[in-house]
Protein backbone atom coordinates (compact mmCIF):
# COMPACT_ATOMS: atom_id res chain seq x y z
CA UNK A 1 0.00 0.00 0.00
CA UNK A 2 2.73 2.19 0.74
CA UNK A 3 5.00 1.65 -1.65
CA UNK A 4 1.85 2.00 -4.38
CA UNK A 5 1.36 5.73 -2.92
CA UNK A 6 4.69 6.31 -3.53
CA UNK A 7 5.06 4.89 -6.73
CA UNK A 8 1.67 7.41 -7.52
CA UNK A 9 3.57 10.44 -5.97
CA UNK A 10 7.15 10.04 -8.15
CA UNK A 11 4.40 9.56 -11.33
CA UNK A 12 2.70 12.65 -10.28
CA UNK A 13 5.69 14.86 -9.68
CA UNK A 14 7.39 13.60 -13.11
CA UNK A 15 4.13 14.41 -14.59
CA UNK A 16 4.05 17.58 -13.06
CA UNK A 17 7.70 18.81 -13.44
CA UNK A 18 7.39 17.87 -17.87
CA UNK A 19 4.37 20.17 -17.44
CA UNK A 20 6.02 23.14 -15.85
CA UNK A 21 8.99 22.56 -18.25
CA UNK A 22 6.64 22.54 -21.51
CA UNK A 23 5.40 25.86 -20.39
CA UNK A 24 8.61 27.73 -20.36
CA UNK A 25 9.94 26.41 -23.27
CA UNK A 26 6.92 27.46 -25.91
CA UNK A 27 7.41 27.80 -28.97
CA UNK A 28 7.40 31.32 -29.92
CA UNK A 29 8.87 31.41 -33.70
CA UNK A 30 6.73 34.45 -34.98
CA UNK A 31 8.49 37.20 -36.89
CA UNK A 32 7.83 40.74 -36.21
CA UNK A 33 6.30 42.88 -38.70
CA UNK A 34 5.89 46.49 -39.01
CA UNK A 35 2.60 48.95 -40.42
CA UNK A 36 4.63 49.23 -43.46
CA UNK A 37 5.21 45.70 -43.97
CA UNK A 38 1.17 44.84 -43.88
CA UNK A 39 0.88 47.70 -46.27
CA UNK A 40 -0.50 45.88 -49.91
CA UNK A 41 -0.96 42.76 -48.19
CA UNK A 42 -3.31 43.81 -45.55
CA UNK A 43 -6.32 44.51 -48.03
CA UNK A 44 -9.57 43.89 -45.75
CA UNK A 45 -11.72 47.59 -45.81
CA UNK A 46 -14.24 47.33 -43.09
CA UNK A 47 -17.51 49.22 -42.33
CA UNK A 48 -15.77 50.99 -39.63
CA UNK A 49 -13.29 52.67 -42.16
CA UNK A 50 -10.50 51.08 -41.41
CA UNK A 51 -8.35 49.28 -44.34
CA UNK A 52 -9.10 52.18 -47.30
CA UNK A 53 -6.54 52.57 -49.58
CA UNK A 54 -5.76 56.58 -50.57
CA UNK A 55 -7.27 57.75 -53.92
CA UNK A 56 -10.71 58.38 -54.86
CA UNK A 57 -13.43 57.78 -58.11
CA UNK A 58 -16.74 58.86 -59.31
CA UNK A 59 -19.48 56.78 -61.42
CA UNK A 60 -18.76 58.65 -63.94
CA UNK A 61 -15.17 57.50 -64.62
CA UNK A 62 -16.40 54.46 -63.40
CA UNK A 63 -18.29 53.39 -66.03
CA UNK A 64 -15.54 52.97 -69.02
CA UNK A 65 -13.35 50.71 -66.31
CA UNK A 66 -16.91 48.45 -65.38
CA UNK A 67 -17.97 48.42 -69.65
CA UNK A 68 -14.38 46.52 -69.93
CA UNK A 69 -13.96 44.36 -66.98
CA UNK A 70 -16.93 44.37 -65.30
CA UNK A 71 -19.84 43.87 -68.09
CA UNK A 72 -19.03 40.40 -69.69
CA UNK A 73 -20.43 38.70 -66.54
CA UNK A 74 -22.51 41.83 -64.92
CA UNK A 75 -23.87 43.02 -67.66
CA UNK A 76 -23.84 46.28 -69.46
CA UNK A 77 -26.19 47.96 -66.42
CA UNK A 78 -25.58 45.15 -63.28
CA UNK A 79 -28.77 42.96 -64.85
CA UNK A 80 -26.57 40.03 -64.94
CA UNK A 81 -25.56 36.86 -67.01
CA UNK A 82 -26.66 34.33 -64.73
CA UNK A 83 -28.54 34.50 -61.99
CA UNK A 84 -25.71 34.70 -59.56
CA UNK A 85 -24.02 38.23 -61.09
CA UNK A 86 -26.63 40.64 -61.16
CA UNK A 87 -26.19 43.45 -59.39
CA UNK A 88 -28.55 45.66 -59.60
CA UNK A 89 -31.70 46.09 -58.79
CA UNK A 90 -34.47 44.31 -57.29
CA UNK A 91 -36.88 44.83 -54.07
CA UNK A 92 -36.51 43.07 -50.77
CA UNK A 93 -40.05 43.28 -49.70
CA UNK A 94 -41.15 42.43 -53.48
CA UNK A 95 -44.08 39.22 -54.13
CA UNK A 96 -42.87 35.79 -54.43
CA UNK A 97 -39.01 35.55 -54.32
CA UNK A 98 -36.98 38.76 -53.97
CA UNK A 99 -34.01 39.28 -56.31
CA UNK A 100 -31.15 40.04 -53.91
CA UNK A 101 -28.46 42.36 -55.39
CA UNK A 102 -25.99 44.99 -53.87
CA UNK A 103 -28.51 47.28 -54.11
CA UNK A 104 -31.54 45.40 -52.36
CA UNK A 105 -29.33 42.98 -50.23
CA UNK A 106 -26.30 44.20 -49.22
CA UNK A 107 -26.22 45.92 -45.43
CA UNK A 108 -22.64 47.71 -46.16
CA UNK A 109 -21.30 49.88 -49.03
CA UNK A 110 -17.78 49.08 -47.48
CA UNK A 111 -18.30 45.22 -48.49
CA UNK A 112 -18.52 46.37 -52.66
CA UNK A 113 -15.49 48.24 -52.36
CA UNK A 114 -13.72 45.28 -50.23
CA UNK A 115 -14.95 42.30 -52.40
CA UNK A 116 -14.26 44.23 -55.86
CA UNK A 117 -10.62 44.92 -54.37
CA UNK A 118 -9.80 41.25 -53.47
CA UNK A 119 -11.91 39.05 -55.72
CA UNK A 120 -12.30 40.84 -58.76
CA UNK A 121 -12.48 40.48 -61.71
CA UNK A 122 -13.45 36.91 -61.19
CA UNK A 123 -10.75 36.10 -63.83
CA UNK A 124 -7.71 38.50 -62.81
CA UNK A 125 -8.71 39.42 -59.63
CA UNK A 126 -6.72 42.60 -57.69
CA UNK A 127 -5.67 43.81 -61.69
CA UNK A 128 -7.27 46.91 -60.67
CA UNK A 129 -5.94 49.56 -59.45
CA UNK A 130 -7.44 51.21 -55.89
CA UNK A 131 -8.76 54.11 -57.97
CA UNK A 132 -10.83 51.76 -60.20
CA UNK A 133 -11.90 49.36 -57.30
CA UNK A 134 -13.25 53.42 -56.35
CA UNK A 135 -14.59 54.16 -60.17
CA UNK A 136 -16.36 50.83 -59.82
CA UNK A 137 -17.32 50.69 -56.32
CA UNK A 138 -19.12 54.41 -57.59
CA UNK A 139 -20.16 52.99 -60.60
CA UNK A 140 -22.01 50.37 -58.86
CA UNK A 141 -23.81 52.36 -56.47
CA UNK A 142 -25.00 54.59 -58.91
CA UNK A 143 -26.22 52.21 -60.88
CA UNK A 144 -28.64 51.47 -57.49
CA UNK A 145 -29.86 54.72 -57.08
CA UNK A 146 -27.80 54.99 -53.97
CA UNK A 147 -24.87 57.49 -55.03
CA UNK A 148 -25.15 60.64 -57.59
CA UNK A 149 -23.24 59.70 -60.52
CA UNK A 150 -20.65 62.93 -59.94
CA UNK A 151 -20.19 61.94 -56.34
CA UNK A 152 -16.38 61.68 -55.41
CA UNK A 153 -15.96 57.98 -53.36
CA UNK A 154 -13.14 58.06 -51.00
CA UNK A 155 -11.75 56.14 -47.95
CA UNK A 156 -13.97 58.60 -45.72
CA UNK A 157 -17.29 58.86 -47.24
CA UNK A 158 -17.68 55.58 -48.55
CA UNK A 159 -18.02 53.49 -45.41
CA UNK A 160 -20.79 56.24 -44.24
CA UNK A 161 -23.09 55.27 -47.09
CA UNK A 162 -26.27 53.69 -45.86
CA UNK A 163 -27.03 50.93 -47.77
CA UNK A 164 -31.07 50.49 -48.36
CA UNK A 165 -31.24 47.14 -46.44
CA UNK A 166 -28.56 48.44 -44.01
CA UNK A 167 -31.15 47.38 -40.95
CA UNK A 168 -32.80 44.31 -42.66
CA UNK A 169 -30.59 41.62 -41.14
CA UNK A 170 -30.94 39.65 -37.72
CA UNK A 171 -27.28 39.17 -35.83
CA UNK A 172 -27.18 35.52 -34.76
CA UNK A 173 -23.26 35.94 -33.77
CA UNK A 174 -24.63 35.33 -30.05
CA UNK A 175 -25.49 31.88 -30.72
CA UNK A 176 -22.04 29.55 -30.83
CA UNK B 1 -33.47 -18.97 -40.17
CA UNK B 2 -35.48 -17.56 -42.68
CA UNK B 3 -38.81 -18.46 -40.77
CA UNK B 4 -37.33 -16.85 -37.56
CA UNK B 5 -39.90 -14.02 -36.64
CA UNK B 6 -37.52 -11.06 -35.28
CA UNK B 7 -39.39 -8.54 -32.74
CA UNK B 8 -40.27 -5.72 -34.08
CA UNK B 9 -39.74 -2.38 -32.49
CA UNK B 10 -41.65 0.17 -34.68
CA UNK B 11 -43.94 -0.27 -37.08
CA UNK B 12 -43.47 -1.34 -40.93
CA UNK B 13 -40.63 -3.90 -39.90
CA UNK B 14 -38.04 -2.17 -37.76
CA UNK B 15 -36.32 -5.21 -35.74
CA UNK B 16 -34.79 -4.72 -32.06
CA UNK B 17 -31.38 -4.06 -31.80
CA UNK B 18 -31.28 -7.12 -29.39
CA UNK B 19 -31.30 -9.13 -32.84
CA UNK B 20 -28.16 -7.45 -34.40
CA UNK B 21 -25.96 -9.94 -33.62
CA UNK B 22 -28.20 -12.85 -34.57
CA UNK B 23 -28.71 -11.78 -38.01
CA UNK B 24 -25.69 -11.06 -38.62
CA UNK B 25 -24.36 -14.05 -37.56
CA UNK B 26 -26.95 -16.23 -39.92
CA UNK B 27 -25.33 -13.97 -42.60
CA UNK B 28 -29.03 -12.51 -43.66
CA UNK B 29 -27.61 -8.39 -43.45
CA UNK B 30 -28.50 -7.40 -46.70
CA UNK B 31 -27.40 -4.41 -48.25
CA UNK B 32 -29.15 -2.47 -50.56
CA UNK B 33 -27.41 -2.80 -54.16
CA UNK B 34 -27.25 -0.46 -56.77
CA UNK B 35 -24.42 -0.30 -59.46
CA UNK B 36 -21.49 -0.85 -57.05
CA UNK B 37 -20.50 -4.63 -57.92
CA UNK B 38 -23.32 -5.13 -60.42
CA UNK B 39 -25.53 -8.25 -60.31
CA UNK B 40 -24.58 -10.72 -57.17
CA UNK B 41 -22.73 -13.67 -59.01
CA UNK B 42 -23.16 -15.97 -56.47
CA UNK B 43 -20.67 -18.55 -54.98
CA UNK B 44 -17.73 -19.62 -56.73
CA UNK B 45 -15.52 -21.84 -54.24
CA UNK B 46 -12.85 -22.80 -56.80
CA UNK B 47 -9.51 -21.47 -55.86
CA UNK B 48 -9.39 -17.76 -57.85
CA UNK B 49 -6.50 -17.03 -60.62
CA UNK B 50 -5.51 -14.62 -58.28
CA UNK B 51 -4.38 -17.28 -55.54
CA UNK B 52 -2.18 -18.63 -58.15
CA UNK B 53 0.03 -15.63 -59.24
CA UNK B 54 2.15 -13.45 -56.98
CA UNK B 55 0.73 -9.67 -56.93
CA UNK B 56 2.69 -6.51 -58.03
CA UNK B 57 5.13 -5.98 -54.66
CA UNK B 58 4.76 -2.74 -52.64
CA UNK B 59 3.80 0.62 -54.11
CA UNK B 60 5.57 4.16 -53.01
CA UNK B 61 1.91 5.83 -52.82
CA UNK B 62 -1.19 3.40 -52.43
CA UNK B 63 -4.18 3.62 -55.05
CA UNK B 64 -7.84 1.84 -54.49
CA UNK B 65 -8.79 -1.38 -55.97
CA UNK B 66 -10.23 -0.88 -59.33
CA UNK B 67 -13.00 -2.31 -58.24
CA UNK B 68 -13.77 0.78 -56.47
CA UNK B 69 -13.24 3.60 -58.68
CA UNK B 70 -16.70 4.39 -59.36
CA UNK B 71 -16.80 5.74 -55.99
CA UNK B 72 -16.13 9.49 -57.02
CA UNK B 73 -17.04 13.21 -55.82
CA UNK B 74 -20.10 14.49 -57.77
CA UNK B 75 -18.64 18.04 -59.23
CA UNK B 76 -20.88 20.50 -60.78
CA UNK B 77 -20.66 22.24 -63.90
CA UNK B 78 -18.43 24.76 -64.43
CA UNK B 79 -19.50 28.38 -64.80
CA UNK B 80 -17.52 30.98 -66.80
CA UNK B 81 -18.94 33.75 -64.66
CA UNK B 82 -17.33 31.99 -61.90
CA UNK B 83 -13.50 29.96 -63.01
CA UNK B 84 -12.81 27.87 -60.37
CA UNK B 85 -16.35 27.93 -58.24
CA UNK B 86 -18.29 25.25 -57.38
CA UNK B 87 -18.53 22.43 -54.91
CA UNK B 88 -17.91 18.65 -55.61
CA UNK B 89 -19.84 16.28 -53.22
CA UNK B 90 -18.83 13.22 -51.42
CA UNK B 91 -20.56 9.96 -52.02
CA UNK B 92 -22.14 9.50 -48.91
CA UNK B 93 -23.69 6.31 -49.83
CA UNK B 94 -21.00 4.75 -50.65
CA UNK B 95 -18.97 4.77 -47.46
CA UNK B 96 -18.69 3.19 -44.49
CA UNK B 97 -17.78 4.23 -40.48
CA UNK B 98 -17.16 8.08 -40.23
CA UNK B 99 -14.26 9.15 -41.65
CA UNK B 100 -14.50 10.50 -45.27
CA UNK B 101 -11.25 9.73 -46.98
CA UNK B 102 -9.05 12.90 -48.15
CA UNK B 103 -9.51 12.33 -51.76
CA UNK B 104 -13.92 11.87 -51.60
CA UNK B 105 -13.48 14.95 -48.85
CA UNK B 106 -16.17 17.60 -50.43
CA UNK B 107 -14.99 21.01 -51.83
CA UNK B 108 -16.10 24.59 -52.07
CA UNK B 109 -13.88 26.57 -53.86
CA UNK B 110 -14.68 30.13 -54.77
CA UNK B 111 -11.72 31.11 -56.81
CA UNK B 112 -10.55 27.61 -57.54
CA UNK B 113 -7.84 25.69 -55.29
CA UNK B 114 -4.47 27.45 -55.38
CA UNK B 115 -0.89 26.34 -56.39
CA UNK B 116 0.82 26.75 -53.19
CA UNK B 117 4.43 26.85 -53.18
CA UNK B 118 4.45 26.67 -48.78
CA UNK B 119 7.85 28.40 -49.17
CA UNK B 120 6.34 31.42 -50.58
CA UNK B 121 2.75 30.86 -48.01
CA UNK B 122 2.83 32.78 -44.84
CA UNK B 123 0.12 33.42 -41.79
CA UNK B 124 0.27 36.65 -40.98
CA UNK B 125 -1.44 37.87 -37.19
CA UNK B 126 -2.19 41.72 -37.41
CA UNK B 127 -4.65 44.22 -36.03
CA UNK B 128 -5.64 44.44 -32.68
CA UNK B 129 -2.54 42.55 -30.78
CA UNK B 130 0.50 43.94 -29.22
CA UNK B 131 2.61 42.78 -31.86
CA UNK B 132 1.46 41.72 -35.41
CA UNK B 133 3.41 38.59 -36.54
CA UNK B 134 4.24 36.75 -39.59
CA UNK B 135 4.63 32.78 -39.30
CA UNK B 136 6.34 30.52 -42.70
CA UNK B 137 5.41 27.43 -42.68
CA UNK B 138 8.24 25.25 -41.57
CA UNK B 139 7.69 27.60 -37.71
CA UNK B 140 4.19 26.41 -37.44
CA UNK B 141 5.18 22.80 -38.02
CA UNK B 142 7.35 23.03 -35.08
CA UNK B 143 4.60 23.94 -32.61
CA UNK B 144 3.00 21.59 -29.88
CA UNK B 145 -0.23 20.29 -32.24
CA UNK B 146 -3.76 18.92 -31.18
CA UNK B 147 -5.91 15.71 -33.40
CA UNK B 148 -9.71 16.21 -33.18
CA UNK B 149 -11.93 13.93 -35.20
CA UNK B 150 -14.41 16.96 -36.74
CA UNK B 151 -17.44 17.14 -39.00
CA UNK B 152 -17.48 19.88 -42.12
CA UNK B 153 -20.64 20.58 -43.22
CA UNK B 154 -21.11 23.61 -46.02
CA UNK B 155 -23.73 25.80 -44.92
CA UNK B 156 -25.57 24.89 -48.28
CA UNK B 157 -25.56 21.42 -47.72
CA UNK B 158 -28.98 19.47 -48.12
CA UNK B 159 -30.52 23.30 -49.51
CA UNK B 160 -32.14 21.08 -52.20
CA UNK B 161 -35.08 19.49 -49.98
CA UNK B 162 -36.34 23.34 -49.28
CA UNK B 163 -36.16 24.12 -52.63
CA UNK B 164 -38.19 20.92 -53.41
CA UNK B 165 -35.94 19.73 -55.86
CA UNK B 166 -37.36 15.71 -56.79
CA UNK B 167 -35.11 12.70 -57.07
CA UNK B 168 -31.46 12.59 -55.50
CA UNK B 169 -29.10 10.87 -53.74
CA UNK B 170 -27.55 10.87 -50.52
CA UNK B 171 -24.32 12.10 -52.46
CA UNK B 172 -26.06 14.48 -54.68
CA UNK B 173 -28.45 16.03 -52.02
CA UNK B 174 -26.18 15.86 -48.78
CA UNK B 175 -23.07 15.62 -50.16
CA UNK B 176 -21.55 18.39 -48.82
CA UNK B 177 -20.41 17.30 -45.29
CA UNK B 178 -17.49 14.83 -44.72
CA UNK B 179 -15.75 14.04 -41.31
CA UNK B 180 -11.92 13.84 -40.65
CA UNK B 181 -8.81 14.10 -38.06
CA UNK B 182 -8.06 17.11 -38.20
CA UNK B 183 -4.32 18.47 -36.42
CA UNK B 184 -3.02 21.59 -35.85
CA UNK B 185 -2.09 24.61 -33.81
CA UNK B 186 -4.53 25.65 -31.43
CA UNK B 187 -5.68 29.45 -32.79
CA UNK B 188 -5.04 30.81 -28.95
CA UNK B 189 -1.63 29.77 -28.83
CA UNK B 190 -0.47 31.73 -32.48
CA UNK B 191 -2.70 34.64 -30.62
CA UNK B 192 -1.34 34.60 -27.56
CA UNK B 193 2.21 34.95 -29.05
CA UNK B 194 0.89 38.18 -30.87
CA UNK B 195 -0.74 39.37 -27.57
CA UNK B 196 -4.69 39.96 -28.35
CA UNK B 197 -5.59 43.93 -27.00
CA UNK B 198 -8.47 43.78 -24.62
CA UNK B 199 -10.76 45.71 -27.92
CA UNK B 200 -10.51 42.93 -30.02
CA UNK B 201 -13.44 40.78 -30.38
CA UNK B 202 -13.50 39.71 -33.88
CA UNK B 203 -11.00 38.15 -36.09
CA UNK B 204 -11.13 38.18 -39.73
CA UNK B 205 -9.58 35.42 -41.38
CA UNK B 206 -8.32 35.45 -44.81
CA UNK B 207 -7.48 32.90 -47.56
CA UNK B 208 -4.49 32.98 -49.72
CA UNK B 209 -6.81 31.99 -53.12
CA UNK B 210 -8.03 34.53 -56.26
CA UNK B 211 -10.92 35.38 -54.43
CA UNK B 212 -8.84 36.10 -50.72
CA UNK B 213 -11.68 34.55 -49.57
CA UNK B 214 -12.18 36.34 -45.96
CA UNK B 215 -14.67 35.25 -43.07
CA UNK B 216 -14.76 36.72 -39.24
CA UNK B 217 -14.67 34.87 -36.07
CA UNK B 218 -16.29 35.81 -32.82
CA UNK B 219 -13.21 36.10 -30.44
CA UNK B 220 -14.79 34.08 -27.58
CA UNK B 221 -14.74 31.06 -30.79
CA UNK B 222 -11.49 31.79 -32.07
CA UNK B 223 -9.57 31.42 -28.36
CA UNK B 224 -11.84 28.28 -27.83
CA UNK B 225 -11.78 25.37 -30.03
CA UNK B 226 -10.62 26.73 -33.62
CA UNK B 227 -6.96 25.49 -35.26
CA UNK B 228 -4.78 26.32 -37.70
CA UNK B 229 -5.07 22.75 -39.38
CA UNK B 230 -1.94 21.65 -41.21
CA UNK B 231 -3.10 17.92 -41.20
CA UNK B 232 -6.13 15.73 -42.39
CA UNK B 233 -6.60 11.76 -41.54
CA UNK B 234 -2.56 11.93 -40.99
CA UNK B 235 -1.16 13.70 -44.05
CA UNK B 236 -0.78 17.71 -45.33
CA UNK B 237 -4.05 19.39 -45.94
CA UNK B 238 -4.25 18.59 -49.48
CA UNK B 239 -4.79 21.25 -51.89
CA UNK B 240 -8.42 21.15 -51.93
CA UNK B 241 -8.77 21.39 -48.57
CA UNK B 242 -6.41 24.41 -47.62
CA UNK B 243 -2.52 23.18 -48.26
CA UNK B 244 -0.64 24.06 -46.64
CA UNK B 245 -3.13 25.27 -43.76
CA UNK B 246 -6.58 26.23 -42.96
CA UNK B 247 -9.03 27.45 -40.58
CA UNK B 248 -10.59 25.35 -38.81
CA UNK B 249 -13.56 26.16 -36.70
CA UNK B 250 -15.02 23.09 -35.16
CA UNK B 251 -19.28 22.53 -35.61
CA UNK B 252 -19.88 25.59 -37.53
CA UNK B 253 -20.98 26.43 -41.07
CA UNK B 254 -17.80 25.03 -43.52
CA UNK B 255 -17.09 28.44 -45.59
CA UNK B 256 -15.67 30.22 -41.87
CA UNK B 257 -12.90 27.55 -41.69
CA UNK B 258 -10.61 29.56 -44.57
CA UNK B 259 -8.49 27.37 -46.40
CA UNK B 260 -4.93 28.80 -47.69
CA UNK B 261 -5.55 30.84 -44.71
CA UNK B 262 -2.70 33.69 -44.56
CA UNK B 263 -4.33 36.37 -42.59
CA UNK B 264 -5.98 36.31 -39.49
CA UNK B 265 -6.81 40.51 -38.24
CA UNK B 266 -8.01 40.89 -34.70
CA UNK B 267 -10.28 43.50 -34.96
CA UNK B 268 -13.48 45.33 -32.88
CA UNK B 269 -16.41 44.19 -34.76
CA UNK B 270 -16.98 41.85 -37.72
CA UNK B 271 -15.20 42.71 -41.12
CA UNK B 272 -18.86 42.06 -43.00
CA UNK B 273 -17.03 40.20 -45.93
CA UNK B 274 -19.09 39.78 -49.10
CA UNK B 275 -19.33 35.49 -47.55
CA UNK B 276 -21.20 36.62 -44.60
CA UNK B 277 -23.31 39.63 -45.93
CA UNK B 278 -24.44 38.75 -49.09
CA UNK B 279 -24.22 34.88 -49.34
CA UNK B 280 -24.22 32.27 -46.47
CA UNK B 281 -27.54 34.81 -44.79
CA UNK B 282 -31.25 33.47 -44.81
CA UNK B 283 -34.05 35.65 -45.51
CA UNK B 284 -37.11 34.97 -43.75
CA UNK B 285 -40.53 35.30 -44.62
CA UNK B 286 -40.77 38.68 -43.54
CA UNK B 287 -37.94 39.88 -45.65
CA UNK B 288 -35.65 40.32 -42.62
CA UNK B 289 -32.25 37.61 -42.81
CA UNK B 290 -30.42 35.90 -40.28
CA UNK B 291 -26.75 36.90 -40.57
CA UNK B 292 -23.82 35.09 -38.94
CA UNK B 293 -25.27 31.39 -38.31
CA UNK B 294 -22.33 29.67 -37.12
CA UNK B 295 -23.43 26.09 -35.82
CA UNK B 296 -24.12 23.87 -38.02
CA UNK B 297 -27.72 22.20 -37.12
CA UNK B 298 -28.76 18.56 -35.25
CA UNK B 299 -28.75 16.42 -38.52
CA UNK B 300 -28.35 12.55 -39.44
CA UNK B 301 -29.41 11.04 -42.90
CA UNK B 302 -29.56 7.53 -43.81
CA UNK B 303 -27.21 6.83 -46.05
CA UNK B 304 -28.13 3.14 -47.42
CA UNK B 305 -30.98 2.55 -48.61
CA UNK B 306 -30.93 5.79 -49.82
CA UNK B 307 -31.73 7.57 -53.25
CA UNK B 308 -31.71 5.84 -56.58
CA UNK B 309 -30.39 2.41 -54.82
CA UNK B 310 -32.85 -0.57 -55.50
CA UNK B 311 -34.32 -3.05 -52.97
CA UNK B 312 -33.82 -6.36 -55.00
CA UNK B 313 -35.85 -8.53 -52.72
CA UNK B 314 -37.75 -8.33 -49.52
CA UNK B 315 -36.37 -9.57 -46.38
CA UNK B 316 -33.63 -8.21 -43.93
CA UNK B 317 -31.43 -4.78 -44.29
CA UNK B 318 -29.27 -3.12 -42.20
CA UNK B 319 -30.16 0.38 -42.09
CA UNK B 320 -27.32 2.66 -41.83
CA UNK B 321 -26.73 6.12 -41.68
CA UNK B 322 -24.79 9.35 -40.28
CA UNK B 323 -25.47 11.88 -37.52
CA UNK B 324 -23.71 14.64 -36.38
CA UNK B 325 -24.36 18.18 -34.63
CA UNK B 326 -22.30 21.44 -34.29
CA UNK B 327 -23.56 21.70 -30.87
CA UNK B 328 -21.85 18.73 -29.40
CA UNK B 329 -22.26 14.91 -29.67
CA UNK B 330 -24.74 12.83 -30.85
CA UNK B 331 -26.75 11.20 -28.20
CA UNK B 332 -29.73 9.49 -30.13
CA UNK B 333 -30.48 8.36 -33.48
CA UNK B 334 -33.62 7.25 -34.11
CA UNK B 335 -35.86 5.40 -37.12
CA UNK B 336 -38.63 5.58 -38.76
CA UNK B 337 -39.95 2.67 -41.67
CA UNK B 338 -43.43 4.32 -41.70
CA UNK B 339 -42.99 8.40 -42.47
CA UNK B 340 -42.41 8.83 -39.03
CA UNK B 341 -45.43 7.45 -37.37
CA UNK B 342 -43.44 5.23 -35.24
CA UNK B 343 -39.94 5.39 -34.58
CA UNK B 344 -37.35 3.20 -33.15
CA UNK B 345 -33.89 3.60 -31.37
CA UNK B 346 -30.83 2.99 -33.48
CA UNK B 347 -27.70 1.29 -32.62
CA UNK B 348 -24.42 3.62 -32.08
CA UNK B 349 -21.81 2.17 -34.17
CA UNK B 350 -18.38 3.15 -32.98
CA UNK B 351 -17.50 6.61 -31.54
CA UNK B 352 -19.70 9.54 -30.41
CA UNK B 353 -17.26 12.31 -30.48
CA UNK B 354 -18.42 16.05 -30.00
CA UNK B 355 -19.02 17.63 -33.17
CA UNK B 356 -18.22 14.50 -35.14
CA UNK B 357 -19.96 12.11 -37.70
CA UNK B 358 -21.48 9.08 -35.82
CA UNK B 359 -22.81 6.21 -37.36
CA UNK B 360 -25.82 4.75 -36.76
CA UNK B 361 -27.54 1.24 -37.90
CA UNK B 362 -30.68 -0.95 -37.19
CA UNK B 363 -32.10 -3.89 -38.83
CA UNK B 364 -35.25 -3.48 -40.86
CA UNK B 365 -37.18 -6.20 -42.74
CA UNK B 366 -38.62 -5.25 -45.68
CA UNK B 367 -41.77 -6.61 -46.87
CA UNK B 368 -41.95 -5.51 -50.38
CA UNK B 369 -44.83 -2.90 -49.84
CA UNK B 370 -44.16 1.01 -49.53
CA UNK B 371 -41.94 1.91 -46.56
CA UNK B 372 -40.92 5.40 -46.08
CA UNK B 373 -37.41 5.37 -44.28
CA UNK B 374 -36.74 8.36 -41.96
CA UNK B 375 -33.69 9.17 -39.39
CA UNK B 376 -33.80 11.70 -36.28
CA UNK B 377 -31.09 13.02 -34.15
CA UNK B 378 -30.68 14.41 -31.04
CA UNK B 379 -28.02 15.59 -29.56
CA UNK B 380 -25.94 16.23 -26.30
CA UNK B 381 -27.76 19.44 -25.79
CA UNK B 382 -30.98 18.16 -26.10
CA UNK B 383 -31.39 19.27 -29.84
CA UNK B 384 -34.06 17.19 -31.94
CA UNK B 385 -33.54 16.98 -35.89
CA UNK B 386 -36.56 18.98 -37.30
CA UNK B 387 -39.07 18.09 -39.89
CA UNK B 388 -39.02 19.82 -43.06
CA UNK B 389 -42.71 21.38 -42.77
CA UNK B 390 -41.02 22.25 -39.37
CA UNK B 391 -37.87 23.77 -40.99
CA UNK B 392 -39.79 25.63 -43.58
CA UNK B 393 -42.43 26.55 -40.82
CA UNK B 394 -39.83 28.50 -38.91
CA UNK B 395 -37.98 30.32 -41.76
CA UNK B 396 -39.62 29.41 -45.15
CA UNK B 397 -37.54 28.84 -48.19
CA UNK B 398 -36.64 32.09 -49.62
CA UNK B 399 -32.85 31.11 -48.36
CA UNK B 400 -32.09 26.91 -48.43
CA UNK B 401 -29.03 27.79 -46.10
CA UNK B 402 -28.29 25.85 -42.97
CA UNK B 403 -31.29 22.83 -43.49
CA UNK B 404 -30.66 19.91 -40.88
CA UNK B 405 -34.75 18.83 -41.77
CA UNK B 406 -35.65 14.88 -41.83
CA UNK B 407 -34.74 13.17 -45.20
CA UNK B 408 -37.19 10.92 -45.98
CA UNK B 409 -36.42 7.83 -48.84
CA UNK B 410 -39.46 5.61 -49.75
CA UNK B 411 -39.03 2.58 -50.95
CA UNK B 412 -41.53 1.82 -53.38
CA UNK B 413 -42.98 -1.94 -53.97
CA UNK B 414 -40.38 -2.19 -56.85
CA UNK B 415 -38.05 -2.04 -54.23
CA UNK B 416 -36.76 2.02 -55.56
CA UNK B 417 -35.59 4.05 -53.00
CA UNK B 418 -36.40 7.79 -54.15
CA UNK B 419 -36.50 11.55 -51.92
CA UNK B 420 -39.72 12.21 -51.22
CA UNK B 421 -41.18 14.50 -49.05
CA UNK B 422 -43.91 13.97 -46.79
Amino acid sequence: MYKKAVLSLLAFCLASSSLVVNSQEKVRLGSPLSQEDLEGFDLIAAPDGSGFPAGSGTAQDGKAVYDINCAVCHGINGEGTTNNTVIVGGDIQSEGPPLRTVGSYWPYASTVFDFIRRAMPATAPKSLTDKQVYQVTAYVLFMNGIIQEEMELNADNLPTIKMPNADGFIDRSHIQ
Amino acid sequence: MPNKIFDKVAGNGLISRRHLLEISAAGLGMAASNSVLGADSGFNLEIPGWSRTPGPGPSAYGNRSPHTENFQRMTGFQNPTYPGGGSSRSPLQYLQGTITPNSLHFERHHAGVPDIDPVGHKLVINGLVRQPLAFSYEDLLKYQMVSRVYFLECSGNSGALLRGETGGTAQSLHGLVSCAEWTGIPLSTLLDEAGVLPDARWIAAVGADAASMGRSVPIEKALDDVMVALYQNGEPVRPGQGYPMRLFCPGWEGNISVKWLTQIKLTRGPAQFRDETSKYTDTLPDRSSYQFTFPMGTKSLITSPSGEMTLNQSGIYQVTGIAWSGSGRINRVEVSADGGQTWADADIQGHQLEKAVTRFTIPWEWNGGTAILQSRATDSRGNVQPTRSAVIADRGTVSTYHNHCIQSWEVNNTGEVINIYV
